[in-house]
Parts: structure tokens; C-alpha cells; sequence
């Protein structure tokens, strides 16, 4: 039986529908499970992605001229193969992409998790006979905690810092994590948050989406001799040690990511505040959708998929990695 | 154990010292006297004997998992450390929250000091019941006691701090009291922190005046008539107390060295009662100091056989008298001092010395003599000012210490290239950066100075923290900070840094800082200046 997805050196490509899914290198059609900088590159010649992705891609990559925008599970047919989008409950619109053919079903997962998260669809069991799954996190030792519970323990550190009359920087992915913090805050307080002008930009289409979240100000807008006395502020990693980060003076900083679960990460990235949540799934969850979708054969992609893939082999799964240029949380 | 924990990663997250001391004061202020008695044990360094080892925690842990050991080896892989893998691996397991009230010294007297007593199994019955009463972090705390590797970021200076802040006490009285041996039991906090003198105890020592490194240019000291010179010994700083016809020798990590030096502390007998003499023991023979090397051979014995003692003669180079006729001393000018020590000291004889003050009459002179330090295995001089009292821990600006190299900087490590022969497949060629402006400026190439493990590991996390290749050359995710000795400072246009380090080498892998505790370009500018002021004043 031939493979319904191989990897070239473009990226993971369908033969039989004549498509890539995230190619790295331009190509004729793809189909795009999320608007993340890995997964999205510009220079296609056709993009297929979700309804809700769209807006996001386009804000990124520019307007482009031939995009088709699916509704989850609205299947459209590559030749002799059906492809669906299905949720993968890692950002605002991401997807999981189902490919059926004669000979059965693959599944590319795309980035996913399983933890609940207010800015998203939740992620969708897809059955399927062959599941290409990241592996970002594939280690035992990740564990994530729930939202909500993160959310509380930055709540308490904003008090604590308000209190002290300082301001709360806290550093997390522009797109995803930072609108995921502050709908999890929205259920907790109605303080605004102050945005780098990064993030600012990122939150029109998830407020299109109908996302619930904090009431947010732009930094851009504000006075240069602003207090932030009290403030919390979200900023992208890359303003970690910039001097933009002066005016906020005093202030502590933290970083919301998974990779802030060992002691050693966290300390190395100098941050005050290591608050662990992430839009990956951990162990449990690799393992809960491999054994939910019934899929008999594993690819694994990004980061610890060695480990992954010799506890499935020694399961009794086939199993192997597939070496891509996804990076994960790598550029968190 | 909660309370504890929650200190502990307070003092671990921050480098701010006022945020530590703070810290420090909270939790001694909350808990109760057994509690801080405990953690102050630690806090000021303090181990326990290695009560569990790790691979046998390692062990008891897979045999309660079922996990596979290469799974754990995994893992361990990306953590780095066994106390932590084990918690991380474990969280989530717990079933119970009986341990939600249980005190750290109720921990430690009740249930962690009993292991000593036990046979393996029950040990292991034990053990792996406690780690399904606690959540993830106190698990932690709880396998870093178990196995005897707790190391707090903190100094005794701020731990000190904290506590006369609570005592209200000055940080001078705490300090003496903190020195010695004490047992952390709720009497000696409470001891420790009240308001009136405690019954003294005759072997304890004074806290260690400390001289700082001499940054400044010497000019800057006055008059070199106004300072006490000598040789800055290569030895053990150690105070010696003669009280109620005993001896104790101690040594600067006060640690108790009576016993392994017999002829000083025996001889010691005849000086009058009522002395502490402040000193270095030394290697020496025919009244010229031997490598410290010869000295820690001394160090590493269990016995001393007469033929160690012979291999290794020792003498104790006095230099400063903290107490005579049972009075303090130290408020006392240092020449005052040095007077009755020098008399006291001629008088004893035997393997008593006195640091023999080195004749200078202008700082070019100085300057000169200096350069003798290598051939005298010294490590160049100390300035003192003739005025001094005797401080407690290191207070700057009358004690100098005027080091010959190594000069050392905190770097971070930012490219990495394969090296050649025996390490071809390893990185071991490192370019380190200091901080500009926010930026890495590169400064120095370094290739040794790593163990093999190190090495190993290095390499490991260069292989998966590769951020961009040049060529053979890797630039690394900039995080990791390495202390380098070099040799000498020079001014150079070709470096984009604008000067050059002469042999820079490893000294360690400082993994207890972060990138931005790395120096700063400026500080090896300063370094540069005041090299070429010392160097000009010569
Ligand atoms: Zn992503
Ligand atoms: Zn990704």
C-alpha cells in the first residue's frame, strides 16, 4: 500500500491529492493547519486553511490572492482524496487534517492539546488508521496544570506586584498564548491589561471570533511617562532585555511557557516568575490520543519524538519519526 | 515542609538581595523557632550526611513507576538532576494531603533522621509513602534532603541580615552567634535571637574579617605608610582559640581542624589563656611556604600517619590578634594589635610564625615586589591600614586583597566549534561573550579548563540548542556562563570589543548564574585602566 503522506524536502506531501500540509518551501497547494510562523509560510501558490485561520494568515503573510477558507469538517476533494479540517484546540482556528483515500485515513495533527483553553475550538478525536502527532513536549516529566489554575497563579503575582507598586511584564507567544491568558483572566478579574504593540495587533480576529477576553490597551497608545504602577503587561519574548522594557520600571517579569516546568530552563531564561502553560499537548495527552484515535501506525514530529516513538515500538505500535522543520515552543 | 519550599524558590527565582532578605525575614517571622532553627541550618550551608543516595532514590522510583529505565534516562537527560526528574515524574500521583500540617523539623526529626536507623526496604516502604503525600515541589525538597544535596542561593551575609533584622540585633552580634557548632533545635533559635548576651561558648570563633579585591588604582590608598603589607598566603585561614585550657583550631569554612593539624594545635597549649590569634596554616618548610598542593595532602587523610606529618610539615603564620587576656580585641587599632601578637607569637615559638610585614616605602616599590609572588608561592599582597578594626565578613575599603592573576571573568558562552584529535566529534572550542548595551560582545576563545564530563554534557545541549551554523561554527542559544582566568588585559583595535585577554582558559561553568549575571564589557574596560594605571604607576 503506498503512503498516503510522505516527507520531501518541502515538507509532509500527499501524491495522491497532489498537496502539502505546512511545507517549508514554496509549493503548488497547500493546506495550512495553523497560522504559527513554522507551520505558515508565504510564497505558496494556493492556501487551504480554516475560516478561522484565514484572517490570522492573511495578517501575517499579506492578503493572498488564492486562499480557500474551510469550515471545520467541510470536506473538499484533491483528486482522489477527501481532506477535512478538524479542530486541534492549540490556537484560534488551528486544525488537524484528515485525509481520506480508498486505501483509509491519515491524520495530521498539527500542533494540538487537550487542556481546556476559553480561545479556541477544543480538539476533536479524529479516528484514523495512520496519525502524524507532534511531539514537542514528549517527555514524561511535562504535566500541565489547567488553565484556570495558571491563570489564578498569575493573578496572585499580579496582586502580590501591585501591591509593592510595581508593574507585571509577562513575556508569552504573540499569537495564541497571550490571547489564551487573557481569556482565562476575563473569568477571574476585569482589570485592563496593557499589550505590545506584537500581541496588540493579534487581537482584532480573535475578538472577531467572539472571544471573551480582558479589556486590553495598546502601550503604543499610551503617554511616555505613563505609571504602570500596579500594571500587567503581556509582551512577546524577543522585548525580554529591550530597552522598550525601561519605561515600566519598576516591574517583574515572567514568562508563560511550557519549557518553564524544569528548574534548569527557568532559570538559564532569567525571568523573576516561570509560570508553566502550554499550547502542546504534554504525555499523557500524546498518549490519550494516540490510544483514542485507534491508530496502528505513529509518526512523530517535532522535538522529543525518539522518546515517544521506542515507548509506542515497545508498545507494540509502529511507530517512527519523521524529521520536519517545525520548532515547537522552540522560539518562545 | 510547604512553607519551606515556597523560601526556597523565593531564593532561587531572584537575584535581587533585598527581595531574598525579605524573604528570609517573612519566613523566619511566620514559622515556629524549631522550624527556623531547621532552615537556617541549611540556609547557612549546613548538610546533612548523604541520609539516601541518588541512584538508589532513582531506583525506588521506577520500582513504584514500572517506568522503563531508559524512559527515566530520557528524562533525567532533559532535566539534569535526580531530585527534580523524580518529582516531575511523580507529580499528580499524589492521594493523600495528610502532610498539608507536618513541620520541616517535625520532617527532619520525626521521619527523615529515623532513615539512618532503617533497613532498606524499610526505607524504601517509607520513602515512597511520603512521596504520595506531597505535591510536586515539596517532593523536590523532600528528595534534595533525602540525598543530601540542598544548596540554597544565598549568602551567610544576607541570612545574617534577615536574621538581625528579626532579632533587632546588630548584624555583627548574629553573626558571632551563628559562628561555630550549634544544633538546630528550637532552644538555640531562640537563643539566637534574643536580646540579651548568650552564655558564651569557649570554642566559639569570631566571625572572619575578609578583604576585598583591589579594583582601584593604588594611588587611590594614601600614604603607603598608613598600611600594613604582606604576603597574601596560599594556605587555610584559620582562627585559633586558646579558652579554659582548651584548643580549637578553625577554619575559614568553619569547619573544626584540630585534630588534623596536632603540632599547632598541641603547641598552642602554652599560649595564655584568653587568646584567638587569626592566621594561615601553611605547607612549610625551611621558613619558606610549599605548594598548597603539599597541604591538601594533608587535607584529603582519614589518619595521620607520622610519615604524612613529616611529608607535610605545617606552620600557623599569625597575623592578627582578636583576643587577649579573655577581652575582644578587635575594636582595637590593627597596629596595636599586631604589636601584642607579634610578642606573643615570638615568645611561642615551634611551628607559630609571624606574617612578616613586607617593607614598602612608595607603591611603585610595592608594584616591583609583587612580581616575586609566583616564585614565593603567594598569591600577591594584602593591604591593610594600620587603623583597622577587625570587622566581621567582608566589609570594603580597609583591607584590600591585591591578588596576582588569574584576573576572571563571567562569560556566556555564544559559539561553539568541533575540536580536533581525541575531541573531533565533541565541541569543544567555545567563544564567550560579555554584555554591551544589552548585547554579547565576543571576547575571548577558550578550549580547556572542562572535565570530560562537562565536555560531554556541554556538547549534548550545543547539539540541541543550535540557533544558527556558520561553516563549522555553531551559534548556540546564548544562556550559559562560564568563569574565565586570563593572564592579562591589552587595548586592541582588530577586536570588536576593543581589547584582548591573554591566555583566557575555563575555570568553571558557573551553572548558578544566568546570562545577565554575565560582567559587562565595561568591567573588563575598568579592569583594562586600572592595568594601565598600575602598570603606568610602576
Ligand atoms: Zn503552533
Ligand atoms: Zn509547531
Amino acid at each position: 500500500m503506498t503512503p498516503l503522506i510522505i516527507q520531501d524536502e518541502k515538507g509532509l506531501y500527499c501524491p495522491a491529492g497532489d498537496f502539502y500540509v505546512d511545507p517549508w518551501r514554496p509549493v503548488e497547494r497547500a493546506v495550512i493547519t495553523h497560522a504559527h510562523g513554522d507551520h505558515a509560510y508565504s510564497g505558496h501558490q494556493a492556501y487551504f486553511c480554516t475560516r478561522l485561520s484565514s484572517p490570522i494568515i492573511q495578517q501575517r503573510l499579506g492578503k493572498l490572492e488564492r486562499l480557500k477558507a474551510l469550515e471545520y469538517g467541510e470536506p473538499i476533494e484533491f483528486g482522489p482524496v477527501r481532506v477535512s479540517l478538524h479542530p486541534a484546540g492549540h490556537i484560534l482556528g488551528s486544525a488537524q487534517v484528515r485525509i481520506e483515500s480508498k486505501d483509509g485515513v491519515w491524520v495530521v495533527s498539527g500542533d494540538y492539546k487537550r487542556t481546556f483553553d476559553p480561545s479556541c475550538n477544543p480538539f476533536e478525536v479524529v479516528p484514523c488508521d495512520t496519525l502524524i502527532t507532534e511531539t514537542t513536549f514528549g517527555l514524561p516529566i511535562y504535566k500541565w496544570q489547567p488553565g484556570e489554575k495558571v491563570a489564578q497563579d498569575i493573578l496572585a503575582w499580579w496582586e502580590t506586584n501591585r501591591l509593592a507598586g510595581k508593574a507585571c511584564v509577562l513575556f508569552c507567544y504573540a499569537l495564541g498564548k497571550a490571547q489564551r491568558i487573557l481569556a482565562e483572566l476575563a473569568k477571574l478579574t476585569d482589570r485592563p491589561v496593557y499589550l505590545h504593540g506584537a500581541i496588540a495587533s493579534l487581537i482584532p480576529p480573535y475578538e472577531a471570533a467572539g472571544i471573551r477576553m480582558l479589556p486590553t490597551i495598546p502601550v503604543s497608545e499610551m503617554d511616555k511617562n505613563h505609571s504602570y504602577a500596579g500594571e500587567l503587561i503581556l509582551a512577546p519574548p524577543s522585548a525580554f532585555k529591550s530597552p522598550w522594557l525601561r519605561r515600566f520600571d519598576p516591574y517583574e517579569t515572567g514568562f508563560a511557557s511550557g519549557w518553564m516546568r524544569v528548574r534548569g530552563a527557568k532559570r538559564r531564561r532569567g525571568y523573576d516568575r516561570g509560570f508553566v502553560l502550554s499550547d502542546h499537548a504534554d504525555w499523557s495527552e500524546l498518549l490519550q490520543t494516540i490510544e483514542e484515535t485507534g491508530a496502528h501506525r505513529v509518526y512523530a514530529t517535532h522535538g522529543n519524538s525518539d522518546t515517544l516513538v521506542r515507548y509506542l515500538n515497545e508498545r507494540g505500535l509502529e511507530a517512527s519519526a519523521l524529521k520536519t522543520q517545525y520548532e515547537g515552543e522552540q522560539e518562545e | 515542609m510547604k512553607a519551606f519550599t515556597t523560601l526556597y524558590e523565593k531564593l532561587d527565582m531572584t537575584t535581587s538581595t533585598n527581595a531574598k532578605v525579605l524573604a528570609m525575614v517573612n519566613y523566619f517571622a511566620t514559622v515556629p523557632p524549631q522550624d527556623a532553627a531547621w532552615a537556617l541550618y541549611f540556609l547557612t550551608g549546613r548538610r546533612l550526611k548523604r541520609l539516601i543516595s541518588s541512584r538508589m532514590l532513582r531506583e525506588w522510583a521506577l520500582e513504584m513507576t514500572g517506568m522503563p529505565k531508559w524512559l527515566y534516562e530520557d528524562a533525567y537527560e532533559a532535566v539534569g538532576d535526580t531530585a527534580e526528574t523524580i518529582a516531575l515524574l511523580l507529580d499528580g500521583g499524589r492521594t493523600t494531603d495528610e502532610a498539608e500540617t507536618i513541620l520541616l523539623s517535625e520532617w527532619m526529626m520525626q521521619r527523615i533522621l529515623p532513615l539512618q536507623n532503617m533497613t532498606e526496604r524499610e526505607q524504601y516502604d517509607a520513602v515512597t509513602r511520603w512521596w504520595k503525600m506531597l505535591d510536586m515541589r515539596e517532593m523536590f525538597t523532600l528528595n534534595k534532603l533525602l540525598t543530601g544535596a540542598l544548596r540554597v542561593g544565598v549568602s551567610q551575609n544576607l541570612v545574617v541580615r534577615a536574621i538581625a533584622e528579626i532579632a533587632e540585633q546588630p548584624t555583627a552580634v548574629i553573626a558571632h552567634r551563628l559562628m561555630g557548632n550549634w544544633e538546630p533545635t528550637e532552644a538555640f533559635f531562640i537563643q539566637l535571637i534574643s536580646p540579651e548576651a548568650e552564655v558564651s561558648d569557649i570554642s566559639r570563633p569570631y566571625p572572619f574579617f575578609l578583604a576585598s579585591p583591589l579594583e582601584q588604582p593604588l594611588e587611590t590608598l594614601g600614604n603607603p605608610a598608613d598600611w600594613l603589607v604582606e604576603w597574601k598566603w596560599d594556605g587555610i585561614r584559620s582562627q585559633l582559640i586558646r579558652r579554659g585550657q582548651e584548643t580549637h583550631l578553625w577554619s575559614r569554612g568553619e569547619d573544626l581542624v584540630t585534630d588534623r593539624f596536632p603540632e599547632i594545635s598541641d603547641h598552642a597549649a602554652l599560649l595564655p589563656d584568653g587568646t584567638v590569634l587569626d592566621g594561615e596554616i601553611l605547607a612549610f618548610q625551611n621558613e619558606k611556604p610549599l605548594p598548597f598542593a603539599v597541604l591538601q595532602r594533608r587535607i584529603g587523610r582519614k589518619k595521620l600517619t607520622k610519615s604524612i606529618l613529616e611529608e607535610a610539615p605545617v606552620a600557623f603564620l599569625a597575623y592578627d590578634l582578636l583576643e587577649f587576656n579573655h577581652e575582644d580585641w578587635r575594636e582595637k587599632p590593627l597596629e596595636q594589635r599586631r604589636r601584642q601578637m607579634e610578642q606573643l607569637v615570638h615568645q611561642l615559638g615551634g611551628p607559630f610564625r609571624v606574617s612578616p610585614a613586607v617593607q614598602v616605602q612608595s607603591w611603585e616599590q610595592a608594584t616591583v615586589l609583587r612580581e616575586e609572588s609566583r616564585e614565593r608561592n603567594v598569591e600577591g599582597f594584602m593591604l591593610k591600614r594600620l587603623d583597622s578594626t577587625y570587622q566581621a565578613g567582608r566589609k570594603r575599603g580597609t583591607w584590600w586583597k591585591w591578588k596576582i592573576d588569574p584576573y576572571t571573568v563571567d562569560a556566556v558562552l555564544i559559539y561553539a566549534q568541533a575540536g580536533s584529535g581525541r575531541r573531533a566529534n565533541l565541541f569543544t572550542d567555545y567563544t564567550f561573550a560579555v554584555i554591551h548595551e544589552g548585547q554579547l560582545v565576543p571576547i575571548a576563545k577558550a578550549y580547556s579548563g572542562l572535565s570530560d564530563k562537562e565536555i560531554q554534557r556541554l556538547d549534548n545541549w550545543i547539539r540541541r540548542h543550535t540557533l544558527d551554523k556558520y561553516g563549522p561554527v555553531r551559534v548556540v542559544e546564548p544562556c550559559h556562563v562560564f568563569e574565565l582566568a586570563f593572564e592579562g588585559i591589552a587595548q586592541s583595535s582588530r577586536h570588536k570589543a576593543g581589547l584582548a585577554l591573554r591566555f583566557p582558559r575555563i575555570l568553571r561553568w558557573r551553572e548558578d548564574k544566568t546570562k545577565d549575571e554575565a560582567d559587562t564589557l565595561e568591567n573588563l574596560h575598568q579592569l583594562l585602566n586600572n592595568h594601565i594605571a598600575i602598570r603606568e604607576g610602576a
